[in-house]
């Protein structure tokens, strides 16, 4: 066959479309220019305290200079045993890409729910993060692009607060920012919260100096602490604000609480 | 041993037209505890007595949850009936996952329905042991529907399936008329009434021996938020046995035969 | 014309040159829609007291070129839901066979014994539950790296019978708003209508008259300022008693008079 050829650049008769030799490609592989991903903005925060946990984010939901929407909550309570979460005793919240958050709310909502299912009793906090962890390892090379933080009471009643990462880093934290104002928020906590670089006064000179003693808030010292941070956000951050959905978690459940904040 | 000869398998019609391996999948629904279900207007309601192998084992269950909104009762194979269990919570659970919504009753029992099916035309394949009264509440009501492991299912008013479940069905029958009007508790009531005319004479419904589960629509006007299905065992039941009790019957007669394995 | 029986009827390569195969690759990696072709520009819809009110001009461009010039982009579902689409407009068509194949499919599984339209139309999905299922969808389909090219509104009834407005893009990036516009009337068209009905509870003080009054309004400020828009365009109000809708209306009370005041407009030749 290959004396009929009349292209000197390929070995053969050239006049076949399906025989025209090609660089092969792996099976099912795409080619695509389509990002996606976006970054929809807005702000988390959790605090834990002695015997409850305080979950908090805005509700602005941008995409660039555009405010999508003013209300678009990113805290849910999950592994309730019905869809109004009633009886949810875990929150969780997600900022980031919301279609990637969503999603991951709703998958660890389903697994919760299959788990009370199966052994007839909700997921303790513990058991929750560590599957939380998995689910987002799970999607290590496509990631779900969402900042979560899952809060809740231990086994000893005691707030608890896990951050994570994208791909499923995790650990148990007194508290934590995520989201666009993150790096805002993050150093106001760990002073207001951890009590980093507060010293008694008069206590010593360098390294003889003493820190403040670390000790639990009270719920209503955490809630303004979070209405500040929130405030403080909103001023230096476009895509913070238009409202403050906050969830406490108590032995007696899940109470969510909405504050407006700035809407410019 | 064999009745016949086509009786081997359920691809095999016998020269009357009958499948008897099917309709001996339905005499397993009859070797299992009576279980009744009833609906009115607002609600639906299951009832069950539940059997110990021996006076040492615990009580098989009878009843179980599948999603906020649905429930269902079972005779015979306990083990075929959580198959069928956990696929009808993986569907209900999907079909909230993509519509936000709860699945119609009707579209999860006809899902069950062409599953069992399938069981009773293939080589190989055994059709379920196990009949179930499904209960659940949608967007249009309450609803109440029969599954046989022919794969045949239909909406009742109100059915009883099980051993000696004919005298629950004649009660039901003789008092078809009432139910729509029906409130909660006297749905309940009319059940349990049912339940114990398929009881043997000896025996009683006791808070061991009796499961109730009941689900409530929401109400047309938009006022009573819809009452999730929910299973009562033990202690919460008392005061419903209690209330039908008062009409004492005579006591005599024997055990019910020794059948296959079932429900225990 | 190659004689040859092999190759009868093509081209000669040593006329012609060597055919390039690479326009009829049916190896290598598959690529999806990379981007739109025909589109549609923006989608504008805003709640008010008994429903919503959702707009969408009749043109599909072609890049720059005004391509078809009566395309419908607003799509009804179950007669209970309007869809309005934004974006390429062949994915619209796709997802508005999808839909109504959903919506047959919806209709087989009713309830025998409803004894109304209005009863059915309860027990099938309602604006609530198609967007849900819409956003499932195209959050699918980005999973896949196949995206729907498309910003779509959502326009219909909750649940609850209450207003519901809700937006999907090729993202499956999804949210509710009182007032919602896709493309350019993101920046031109919803800062009109939040001034009406900046929150849930100003929507709800709004008349039918009025929500239809901001909506042309909007149309209008688009149509002077997008210029990938058209003055024919499509008006649908979706209330408990059903969808209106209108699919060629014209554009009213234009005015161009500014146009005269602005330098190297039109003919003006100073």
């Amino acid at each position: 066959m290959a004396m009929f050829s009349q292209n000197p650049t390929m070995n053969g008769p050239n006049y076949s479309f399906s025989d025209t030799p090609r660089t092969k490609a792996p099976e099912g592989a795409r080619e695509h220019r389509f990002d996606p991903y976006t970054d929809n903005g807005g702000s988390t925060l959790a605090i834990a305290g002695a015997d409850f946990t305080i979950m908090a984010g805005d509700t602005r939901l941008t995409s660039g200079y555009n405010i999508n929407s003013r209300y678009h909550p990113k805290v849910f309570k999950i592994g309730g045993t019905t869809s109004d979460q009633h009886d949810a005793t875990i929150a969780l919240s997600v900022v980031g890409f919301a279609a990637d958050g969503e999603a991951l709310k709703e998958r660890l909502d389903a697994i919760c729910k299959m788990y009370r299912y199966r052994h007839g009793k909700p997921m303790s906090v513990k058991a929750c993060a560590q599957r939380l962890s998995t689910i987002l390892y799970q999607k290590r090379f496509f990631p779900y692009y969402a900042y979560a933080i899952l809060g809740g009471l231990d086994e000893e009643g005691k707030g608890a607060v896990y951050s994570y990462d994208p791909v499923g880093s995790y650990e148990r934290e007194q508290c934590r920012a995520g989201g666009a104002a993150a790096s805002l928020i993050m150093p106001f906590l760990d002073n207001q919260v951890n009590f980093k670089n507060q010293y008694i006064p008069g206590s010593g000179e360098g390294h003889a100096l003493q820190e403040r003693e670390r000790k639990p808030l009270s719920r209503q010292e955490v809630e303004t602490l979070v209405k500040d941070a929130f405030d403080g956000a909103v001023e230096r951050h476009i895509e913070v604000g238009d409202g403050l959905q906050m969830m406490i978690i108590t032995k007696d459940g899940i109470q969510e609480v909405t504050m407006p904040l700035k809407k410019d | 041993m064999f009745r016949n000869n086509y009786d081997n398998d359920s691809v095999t019609f016998s020269p009357q037209g009958r499948i008897f391996q099917v309709e001996y999948a339905a005499e397993a629904v009859k070797q299992g505890s009576v279980v009744v279900g009833i609906t009115s207007k607002t609600h639906v309601v299951l009832v069950a007595v539940k059997r110990n192998a021996e006076e040492l084992s615990s009580y098989q269950k009878k009843l179980f949850p599948i999603d906020e909104h649905v429930g269902i009762a079972i005779a015979g194979l306990t083990s075929d009936a959580r198959v069928l269990s956990n696929f009808m919570k993986q569907q209900s659970l999907g079909h909230r996952l993509t519509y936000g919504r709860s699945m119609p009753v009707r579209s999860l029992v006809e899902m069950i329905g062409s599953k069992a099916q399938t069981n009773t035309q293939h080589y190989g394949k055994r059709p379920y042991g196990v009949g179930l009264l499904v209960a659940g509440v949608d967007e249009s009501g309450p609803h109440l529907f029969e599954f046989q492991p022919s794969g045949m299912t239909e909406e009742m008013v109100a059915f009883a399936i099980g051993a000696r479940s004919q005298m629950a069905r004649t009660y039901l029958e003789k008092n078809l008329d009432k139910f729509a009007s029906c409130g909660r508790e006297e749905l309940i009531a009319h059940g349990l009434k049912a339940l114990k005319e398929s009881l043997v004479q000896d025996k009683e419904l006791t808070v061991e021996n009796t499961s109730v589960a009941v689900a409530g629509a929401k109400s047309k006007d938009g006022g009573a938020k819809a009452e999730p299905f929910k299973v009562y065992d033990g202690q919460e039941v008392n005061a419903w046995i209690e209330s039908v009790a008062d009409e004492k019957e005579a006591a005599a007669g024997g055990e019910s035969g020794e059948g296959m394995d079932v429900d225990a | 014309m190659d004689h040859r029986p092999q190759a009868w009827g093509r081209p000669r390569d040593d006329v012609y040159g060597a055919y390039d195969h690479s326009y009829l690759q049916q190896s290598g990696p598959k690529t999806a829609t990379q981007s739109p072709v025909v589109t549609g520009t923006s989608v504008v819809a805003i709640k008010f007291k008994e429903g919503v009110v959702i707009a969408a001009d009749n043109l599909a461009s072609y890049g720059s070129l005004a391509r078809f010039t009566d395309v419908k982009r607003l799509r009804t579902f179950l007669g209970t839901s309007v869809v309005g689409f934004g974006g390429d407009v062949s994915d619209m068509q796709w997802l508005d066979r999808h839909l109504k194949e959903l919506a047959i499919d919806e209709a087989y599984d009713q309830e025998p014994t409803a004894e109304s339209a209005e009863a059915a139309a309860k027990e099938g999905l309602n604006a609530a539950n198609l967007y849900k299922y819409l956003q499932k969808l195209m959050y699918k389909r980005r999973n896949d790296f196949d995206p729907l090219w498309n910003q779509i509104l959502i326009a219909g009834l909750d649940e609850d019978d209450k207003p519901f407005l809700a937006s999907v893009d090729l993202r499956g990036t999804s949210f509710t708003s009182p007032s919602l516009a896709t493309g350019f009337g993101a920046m031109l068209a919803q800062p009109i209508m939040r001034l009406h009905a900046a929150t849930e509870e100003d929507a709800a003080k709004l008349t039918r008259e009025q929500a239809v009054e901001v909506v042309k309004e909007c149309m209008k400020v688009l149509y002077y300022r997008d210029a990938r828009s058209l003055d024919r365009y499509s008006i649908a109000v979706v209330t408990k008693e059903g969808i209106d809708l209108k699919e060629d209306e014209q554009l009213e009370k234009q005015s161009w008079a500014f146009a005269e005041r602005i330098k190297g407009y039109g003919t003006q030749t100073v």
